[in-house]
């Protein structure tokens, strides 16, 4: 049965069948087990065949589970208790056990008893009436628009639509805060969001104005992060928005007093967010997505702040994304971004420091990238590296090499290097195919005798390891990490450290394995010249005691932060505000 | 069939058992088997037949053979008495019953050697299957009615199915089907498309056999070799065959009873037949020649044979075709008379007021009747043919009041479409199951899925309840406006909900006096409602599965039920029992209509086929094939001579009633049909979809076309020009709202229903 070539339906694996008995204590043999899934196959089938009666009669398209239930009681089947969902139930599996199972949740009655925010009851069902052909032709209303009660509005809906919106745009910052935290958790004002989106998409008229800019997107947080609301379509609208802040040479940013650079970093932020949060929603619009950011990044005549939010952007996308689109770019890109750095003229000065914007963003995302790839390749981290077989990716060591090149021992400052802690031998690398690094090329790197640093540290550990946010456990508050952040850069130490497996570092030390890491290649300092023309001899300096190390990187002032917690992870620590 | 019926009653299942070889057999020839029938028990009220028994036998032969069988019948069941009566009525001796086996057997090897048209054995053919023997390889061994065996006079699963024991090899089924189809691909292209016909049936069954006898492998093998020949609109069916692989999944299966219980019916001309029946005798090929005597019906006609697309025209139903004989009886298609009704005086004067020219209007509009004028419709039945309620004084005003806005009737043309209303239901949860609208639009109901239904006042008067009994006995009932007094104004709403139900609504429909409304439930109920008081009156049982239609006879006090268990039923009112019961489809009854003479109702099936009822006698008078999927909607013209059926392969088909023919295929619609209705002089049908389309058919084109059409009524084979999208007035969109009801007001707008689905 099951090894028939032509599958018309699903069927049931004796397996199955088997599993089925044993929980309920029977045990089966082969031939019985295999004769009971052919027939439990063929029972689910012609309950599914006469379900579909009952559907067709509903005049629905979409079989419930009700439709099923009354197929099984007709066919006088031993009926199911319970209740039917209107939706379908989350079938999820679970890898290691190849186990897929219905997701059901407790639901916590207390919880709901008590619970301050009282769904709405349905609306009434009603008839409506419109004229839509007359004299069968010409239409008064245009196709497909709604009938108008659906939306109409209660005068409380209008008063509080009115009231936040004002709050928002107002100038009161309190009076602000309050707004969108109640934007954030009403439940409610579904009826709302056409509203909201559609204030949302007026960021185009407002260009020039980074504080309106700001609380749009502000808005936009709250609407996402509200668990109430069902976006639907409109997270379109939403993302269009976002993508605009992130993507357009705005308005305010002619002054180069305006820092529309935070705002670009925000709302990368808040696309990662929605990404994270509404994947179901908008995966379809991820190679979109993907397809403009790169237009943005190959087109020389965009403004710079345009690449630097492409940048941020894909950051944002995850690791992936960077891999598949800036990381093949960035050769051709260089060039262009050299010719500006390397232009010293004071008309050039503004240029330039968008520049180092760019230089620091693509850093950043570089770096990360690295950290996570390395991350997928190590055999004790999860995840396990098959998720990248589809695709071809260049391989970590020469992926390495090439960055390398370009940012020379900016890059490196980012890794430790060299020896780890004291229990490694120096030159040693933790593991073989983590990051043990050949000599650069000797076309990228002028300098091929000396010793390239060594990467050997890969632990920031991003809650999205494989980029793709749908699978993955809810993200970090956003407003957390967005309120605690600092573009200081003064990294605290934070619960990311259980997640690293601390067989690694064999430390002599008996309290919790302080996590730092040690610099090989050149500290970037105030100077802020981390890219090639500064590579240099560099002699590693040993950590002197274990705790020494600590300490030392606490002083650091290294562009961004290595060993970020979890939490932080999503920080706009792109931002390297460079002083010039 | 008995498995379905197993809650009714015992005189209900025999008749069924009887009447089945009655659907099987050719015609009407044994009425009296059915007639006898009804005597013998007492005609309870389902007694169908009992109006067919003068009817004239026209073979004689079959009729005592027949006679034979069910004396054969009550004497295994010891009902002596009923064995004497029965005797003395159709005056046999017991030396013709001793005598019958040669009899039967001699006239079942002539129809074999000769005409199976003539085939002996169809009165009977029930109890003959019943006894297959298990190698029979002669047809003539196949028809000994004799062997007959206790415990067996119920066609339980069984039985039916015991007709495939017999065993052939089974892997030889694989080269018999090869070699027949080698042959048919041989024959000359006039016939090749005849006898390809025989492909579908011969694969069924040939494919149960296989899987009856175990051979489950071989079975399977057979299925993938042959299936992809057959026609595409199988599909559905043949997903069905797929599943099946043991014999046990054959006990219980309803399609299967259906295949077996029924023989396929292929329409074949003589020239085609011949080829066919040589091939296989030159052939030994006795295995398909059994099926074929056994399962199949061939019904031949002389003359030319019929083009692939004549044939693929009348096909796709679960059973064939029906038999050119099922479509023959006579069917009074023609209006009643209206009553005279004098339009009062008053009334004139307000048409002066309205400054139209009364006198001028009105003679056109008793034209533009037709129909219903003075003269008696020669096709019309007789007045009394059923009895009809009288007409009361508010009837009396109501028709007033339709003459009325029939005077302001916009006539309908290719020109000048009708202005389409839509009435959205909101927040219906995709629960909105049926709708229908009062004939004067002023109220519309809907069924949900929530069991409950719920009733709309569409103008501004609002529903109200008439009073409790105690506040009624304070009235003063001699007052004029006592009318007005009883109603309770404190529960004047603009809508009601109905509760009663234990299931979702599938059917709903308003009396055409707007007192009552009737709704059909998956609960196996019908209930009737009083649209004075709002509460359940009446609580109609019988179907005991769920009724998927119900409809009010448009004189009112009749209604017609159809649902799951595939019998229609006739109801009064005021009885507790339905007053006929139609049976004969093979699946479920999907949607049920009432002809506008209501002598006649039109039941759509999930077998895919139509069926007129007569209301008199409740005889099947006609049976209409040729849709590929379930009928979901029926319409009649309002002129009641034709039909239109709409199914969920999204095709209209037109039928002319009296002919039996199919007369036009309107294709466009993408998905199923929900609704169809002609407009109130018949010149536009329009149709309402799942695809949130309203579309708009010049039916007038589609039926004179027809008629100047040289149609050999005698052939029945017609050639359907491909003219729909000449006939396609306009495709109108809903607002991603599925049509569920469409309904012309008395002035010809046209009103939309459905749920808006967001």
């Amino acid at each position: 049965m099951a090894d028939r070539e032509e599958r018309r339906f699903a069927e049931v694996p004796r397996e199955s069948v088997k599993l089925m008995a044993e929980s309920a204590g029977v045990e089966l043999g082969d031939d019985v087990a295999a004769l009971l899934a052919e027939d439990v196959c063929y029972r689910l089938r012609e309950a599914t065949q006469s379900s579909s009666q009952f559907m067709r009669h509903a005049k629905r398209r979409k079989l419930t589970v009700e439709d099923f239930n009354r197929a099984l009681r007709w066919s006088n089947v031993e009926a199911i208790c319970g209740y039917g969902a209107q939706d379908a139930l989350p079938f999820r599996s679970v890898k290691e056990g190849e186990l897929f199972f219905i997701e059901d949740r407790d639901i916590n009655l207390v919880e709901l008893a008590l619970a301050t925010n009282i769904p709405k009851g349905c609306a009434e069902t009603m008839v409506r009436v419109n004229v839509s052909y007359l004299d069968g032709k010409g239409n008064l209303e245009p196709q497909g628009t709604v009938p108008s009660a659906v939306q109409s509005l209660s005068d409380d809906l209008l008063k509080y639509y009115q009231q936040i919106t004002r709050a928002i745009l107002g100038e009161d910052p309190h009076l602000m805060k309050v707004a969108l935290l109640d934007l954030q958790s009403n439940s409610k004002i579904a009826a709302l969001l056409p509203y909201f989106v559609y204030v949302i998409s007026g960021v185009k008229s407002v260009s020039h104005d980074l504080e309106q800019l700001n609380r749009l997107l502000h808005m936009v947080k709250s609407l996402v992060q509200n668990p109430y609301l069902y976006l639907g379509s409109y997270v379109r609208s939403l993302v269009s928005s976002v993508m605009y802040c992130i993507l357009e040479p705005l308005a305010a940013s002619i002054n180069p007093l305006n820092d529309h650079w935070t705002l670009r970093d925000y709302a990368a932020l808040l696309l990662s967010h929605i990404f994270w949060t509404h994947g179901d929603l908008v995966s379809g619009l991820y190679h979109q997505i993907l397809l403009s950011l790169q237009k943005v990044l190959s087109d020389p005549v965009r403004p710079l702040c345009s690449h630097y939010g492409a940048v941020v952007g894909l950051h944002a996308l995850g690791w992936k994304a960077v891999e598949r689109v800036l990381y093949p770019h960035l050769p051709a890109y260089w060039a262009n971004l050299q010719a500006v750095l390397d232009d010293y003229s004071v008309s050039n000065a503004q240029v330039k420091a968008d520049g180092h914007k760019v230089y620091g963003a693509i850093l950043v995302a570089v770096e990360r990238l690295l950290k996570m790839k390395a991350l997928s390749l190590s055999p004790g981290l999860s995840p396990p590296p098959e998720p990248l077989s589809e695709w071809t990716p260049v391989p970590l060591p020469a992926m390495y090499c090439e960055l390398y090149s370009f940012f020379g021992d900016s890059l490196a400052v980012r890794f430790s290097t060299g020896p780890g802690f004291g229990s490694y031998p120096p030159c040693t690398p933790p593991q073989p195919n983590d990051a043990r690094k050949d000599p650069p090329g000797p076309a990228a790197n002028p300098d091929t005798t000396r010793k390239m640093p060594q990467l050997t540290a890969n632990l920031n550990i991003s809650p999205r390891q494989d980029g793709s946010p749908r699978t993955e456990p809810p993200p970090p508050s956003l407003a957390r990490s967005r309120s605690s952040s600092s573009r200081s850069g003064q990294r605290s130490a934070g619960p990311s450290r259980d997640v690293f497996p601390k067989a690694r570092f064999t430390t002599p030390q008996t309290g919790p394995p302080a996590f730092s890491f040690l610099i090989g290649g050149r500290q970037m300092g105030r100077r802020c010249q981390g890219r090639r023309p500064f590579q240099t001899i560099f002699a590693p300096t040993p950590p002197l005691s274990a705790v020494l190390p600590r300490t030392y990187a606490h002083k650091l002032p290294v562009i961004g932060r290595v060993g970020k917690p979890v939490r932080r992870w999503a920080c706009s620590h792109y931002s390297l505000h460079l002083p010039l | 069939m008995a498995a379905v019926q197993g809650g009714l009653i015992d005189t209900e299942e025999e008749k069924d058992i009887k009447t089945e070889p009655a659907n099987d057999g050719c015609g009407n020839n044994n009425n009296n088997n059915t007639a006898n029938d009804g005597r013998l028990l007492n005609a309870s009220p389902g007694s169908i037949s009992s109006g067919g028994s003068n009817k004239p036998a026209t073979g004689a032969l079959e009729d005592q053979q027949t006679l034979l069988a069910v004396l054969q019948f009550l004497k295994k069941n010891n009902l002596s008495e009923s064995v004497e009566i029965l005797r003395r009525e159709a005056g046999l001796s017991e030396d013709t019953e001793d005598s019958k086996g040669l009899d039967s057997s001699g006239a079942g090897s002539g129809g074999a050697a000769g005409n199976v048209d003539s085939e002996s054995g169809d009165a009977n053919s029930l109890l003959s299957r019943v006894s297959v023997s298990s190698s029979a390889v002669s047809a003539s061994a196949v028809q000994a009615p004799s062997k007959a065996g206790a415990g067996e006079d119920q066609p339980d699963v069984n039985v039916v199915l015991s007709a495939y024991s017999q065993q052939g090899d089974p892997a030889l089924y694989d080269v018999y089907y090869s070699s027949l189809k080698k042959f048919i691909e041989s024959v000359l292209d006039c016939h090749r498309a005849e006898l390809s016909q025989v492909f579908y049936p011969l694969f069924v069954h040939m494919y149960l056999e296989l899987v009856y006898n175990n051979h489950e492998n071989e079975a399977k093998a057979f299925f993938e070799k042959f299936s992809g020949d057959q026609e595409c609109y199988y599909e559905d069916d043949l997903r069905v065959l797929s599943g099946m692989t043991k014999k046990e999944h054959m006990r219980g299966n309803e399609t299967l009873l259906d295949f077996r219980t029924s023989k396929f019916v292929l329409r074949i001309s003589r020239d085609s037949y011949q080829l066919l029946k040589r091939h296989l005798q030159e052939r030994q090929n006795n295995q398909i020649w059994n099926i074929i005597q056994e399962h199949l019906y061939i019904d031949i006609f002389d003359g030319m044979p019929r083009s692939k697309s004549q044939i693929d025209a009348m096909s796709g139903s679960l059973a064939g075709e029906a038999k050119r004989e099922a479509n023959k009886a006579k069917v009074f298609y023609g209006l009643l008379k209206e009553p005279e009704i004098e339009v009062p005086l008053d009334d004139e004067d307000e048409e002066a007021e309205n400054e139209e020219g009364k006198p001028k209007k009105k003679k056109p509009k008793k034209d533009s009747m037709g129909s219903k004028s003075k003269k008696q419709d020669p096709n019309a039945p007789s007045q009394n043919r059923i009895p009809l309620p009288e007409l009361k004084d508010s009837d009396k005003l109501d028709k007033i009041m339709y003459m009325k806005e029939a005077t302001k009737r916009i006539r309908l043309g290719p020109d000048t479409l009708p202005s389409i209303c839509f009435y959205s239901f909101l927040n219906a949860y995709q629960g909105l199951t049926a709708v229908d609208v009062t004939d004067d639009s002023s109220l519309i109901a809907g069924g949900f899925a929530d069991s409950t239904v719920r009733v709309w006042s569409v103008t501004p008067k609002k529903l109200r309840k008439v009073k409790s009994a105690a506040d009624l006995s304070l009235i003063d009932k001699e007052s004029d406006d006592v009318l007005e007094r009883i109603m309770d104004e404190k529960t004047a709403s603009e809508s009601k909900i109905l509760y009663g139900h234990s299931g979702p609504v599938y059917g709903i429909s308003f009396s055409p006096d707007r007192n009552y409304l009737l709704s059909s439930s998956e609960d196996g109920t019908v209930r009737l409602w009083s649209l004075q008081t709002f509460t359940c009156l009446v609580g109609y049982k019988g179907h005991n599965y769920p009724v998927w239609d119900t409809q009010f006879s448009p004189y009112g006090y009749y209604f017609v039920s159809g649902g799951h268990d595939r019998v229609a039923r006739l109801w009064a009112t005021d009885h507790y029992q339905p007053l006929r019961m139609f049976s004969g489809h093979l699946a479920d009854i999907t949607c049920t209509r009432f002809h506008p003479n209501s002598n006649y109702v039109a039941t759509g099936s999930s077998d895919r086929t139509i069926r007129l009822w007569d209301v008199l006698n409740g005889n099947c008078v006609r049976i209409f094939t040729g849709h590929k999927g379930p009928i979901h909607a029926l319409a009649f013209s309002p002129n009641g001579k034709f039909l239109a059926s709409g199914a969920t392969d999204g095709r209209v088909l037109l039928w002319d009633i009296g002919h039996g023919l199919m007369i036009g295929e309107l294709k466009g619609h993408t998905d199923t049909i929900y609704s169809l209705k002609f407009s109130r002089d018949g010149e536009i049908l329009a149709s309402g979809s799942m695809d949130n389309t309203v579309r708009l058919w010049d039916a007038m084109k589609a039926f004179d076309d027809l008629e100047t059409d040289d149609f050999t009524a005698a052939t029945g084979h017609i050639h359907l020009p491909e003219n729909s999208q000449e006939l396609l007035l306009g495709t109108y969109m809903s607002k991603s709202t599925p049509v569920v009801h469409l309904h012309f007001t008395r002035r010809n707008l046209l009103l939309a229903a459905g749920a808006y689905n967001p």
